[in-house]
């Protein structure tokens, strides 16, 4: 039970973060916040590996090593759009510093 | 599998969920956002390193290839994916986080039948249902994206019965799972998989191309969800955070889209059967022709020569028509003629939230000349002239002026209140809301039919030439 509500507390407490961190966000960005909220979904990469530290058997190897190469995936291709999009807003005159 | 926490661990996962939620703080800064992306990243990258370092490796070579098969397709993909691209390319990331995170369910559920507790195991099945139904439901919101399925929306009959009933067959399979003798289980999680990819096309398919924008958001909200679900078996707080932050910016972005259409999330989900078959027309039986006189476009390019504040609407249109480069040049070649040109974005322009920013910003638009709806309002009425371009319903002032149509009550931008307005649309027909836009029988409108681009190019020839 202590657990369950450690659980539900984190999940409520980021989300309230979350929340407040998002909703101030310019509409401007929106695609590429999207974009990268999306990659960091895949850090569900996370749990793979975990699940790659034990002894598995061969099913669950398989099951995780799918799991791993979509999350990669995700992961990788979140950023690296996300960084390609946000290279295209410019402002004038203050140029490319920053 | 509780570990037991010293206090160096404790600080270690808050100061990568730390860097994590600083990356997403820079997003409130257009010039720091980039940096921000890095910042989120480069977490992200610690906290594989900080699991790796606590819990080991069993399996280096399944977990190498998989990470280079994985990433090399995630890179080629996006280093090659164009900027009108972007959302279906997000979409199928989200089918790819979907089924990471109910594949990793599954495996955690396969290895821990004896020993997981109730709260891991409810969790554990409701991360291979949310995550099943967000890979399915993205596949059909990237298919309708990147135009390889209908955009039109498909109603079977009885449809909203269908979705309910498949609904309550998933949470009765996620009961008996629970109480499934050990060995019959994964017949059990393999039902949950099937029935939730079949909710989540059936969810889908009725939703059409212009709703995209909250299908798309919505599905955002169920990744993060998955990811926390999946955090919630193997207690792992890493996961529970990020999926929690995911969950709620995707939830934000949802009822932004919602707001703009001014639609209920239940509406866009749950549309009314039988959709518009027959097009709103105002008053009218037959649609009038708009009349095309010969001198409209000299008419055009003298209200545009003597314009000292332009506003530019874009749409979707133009984006489809590619002619964003032709209208931005336009739009330079005002400015150069003295006029200030600012662009008013709809949040609905593109096809996800904050799309046209990013077609406009490829075609090098500085983007503090960006405006949002709220903010460009109250303009429109001491500007000489409004270019439009591939944009109807969010100009229509049926949706403020008229009662009953499918667009009634949508924020609009405030066209009509210009003192002159040039619409540059590949036809005089209604949006896809199928409401007949008022703004085109405006004697104050002038309506150049043809393909954006060849529009935008003819103006640009003609005041170059006259200048």
């Amino acid at each position: 039970m202590a657990n369950l509500l450690l659980m539900a507390g984190v999940f409520l407490f980021f989300f309230v973060v979350g929340y407040l961190l998002i909703s101030r966000i310019p509409t401007l960005l929106h695609t590429p916040l999207m974009s990268m909220t999306n990659a960091i979904s895949a850090v569900t990469i996370l749990g793979v590996l975990i699940l790659f530290s034990a002894a598995s058997t061969r099913t669950e190897q398989i099951i995780g090593s799918i799991a791993f190469i979509m999350a990669a995936f995700n992961l990788v291709g979140g950023f690296v759009i996300t960084d390609r999009m946000l290279k295209l807003f410019k402002k004038k005159g203050k140029g490319v510093q920053e | 599998m509780t570990e037991t926490y010293s206090a160096m661990n404790l600080f270690l996962d808050f100061s990568v969920i730390g860097i994590l939620i600083l990356g997403i703080w820079l997003f409130h800064w257009p010039h720091r956002a980039k940096l921000g992306n890095l910042v989120a990243a480069f977490a992200l990258t610690c906290a594989a390193v900080l699991v790796l370092y606590r819990n080991g490796i069993m399996y280096p070579y399944i977990v190498l290839m998989s990470l280079v098969i994985g990433s090399a397709a995630g890179y080629w993909v996006a280093k090659r994916v164009t900027m009108i691209q972007i959302p279906a390319m997000v979409a199928f990331q989200h089918g790819a986080g979907g089924i990471a995170a109910f594949f990793l369910s599954l495996a955690e559920l396969m290895r821990g039948t004896q020993h997981l507790g109730t709260i891991n195991e409810i969790s554990g099945l409701l991360g291979l249902a949310i995550g099943a139904l967000t890979f399915s439901g993205s596949m059909i919101a990237g298919g309708k994206l990147s135009n390889k399925l209908g955009q039109a929306q498909l109603i079977l009959p009885k449809h909203t019965l269908f979705v309910m009933i498949n609904f309550v067959v998933i949470i009765a399979l996620i009961i008996a799972a629970l109480f499934a003798p050990v060995g019959s289980q994964i017949f059990l999680y393999i039902l949950i998989i099937f029935m939730s990819i079949l909710f989540g096309i059936i969810f889908s398919i009725r939703i059409g191309g212009a709703d995209m924008p909250v299908l798309i958001s919505f599905l955002n909200a169920t990744a993060g969800l998955a990811a926390a679900f999946c955090g919630m078996i193997i207690e792992n707080k890493l996961l529970i955070s990020c999926g929690a932050t995911v969950a709620a910016s995707g939830s934000i972005l949802t009822y932004v889209m919602c707001k703009a259409m001014n639609r209920s999330l239940f509406r866009v989900f749950v549309p009314i059967e039988a959709p518009q078959s027959k097009p709103a027309v105002k008053n009218k039986q037959v649609r009038v022709a708009v009349p095309v006189e010969k001198n409209n476009f000299e008419k055009a390019v003298e209200i545009a020569r003597n314009a000292n504040k332009v506003i530019i609407i874009p749409g979707y249109g133009m984006a489809l028509a590619q002619a964003q480069f032709k209208v931005i040049e336009l739009a330079s070649i005002l400015e150069l003629m003295g006029a200030q040109v600012k662009f008013a974005i709809h949040p609905v322009a593109g096809r996800m939230p904050g799309h046209m920013n990013v077609l406009l910003a490829e075609a090098e638009v500085d983007y503090d000349k960006l405006y949002e709806m709220d903010e460009i309002n109250p303009e429109f009425s001491q500007t000489d002239v409004v270019l439009i371009f591939g944009a109807c319903d969010v100009v229509n002032p049926s949706a403020i002026d008229t009662e009953g149509t499918p667009i009634s009550g949508m924020p609009i931008l405030m066209a009509h209140d210009a003192k002159k307005v040039i619409v540059c649309n590949f036809d005089a027909n209604p949006g896809y809301s199928g409401v007949e836009n008022t703004l085109y029988e405006n004697p104050k409108t002038i309506m150049l039919v043809g393909d954006a681009a060849s529009t935008a190019n003819s103006l640009i020839d003609a005041l170059k030439v006259q200048k």
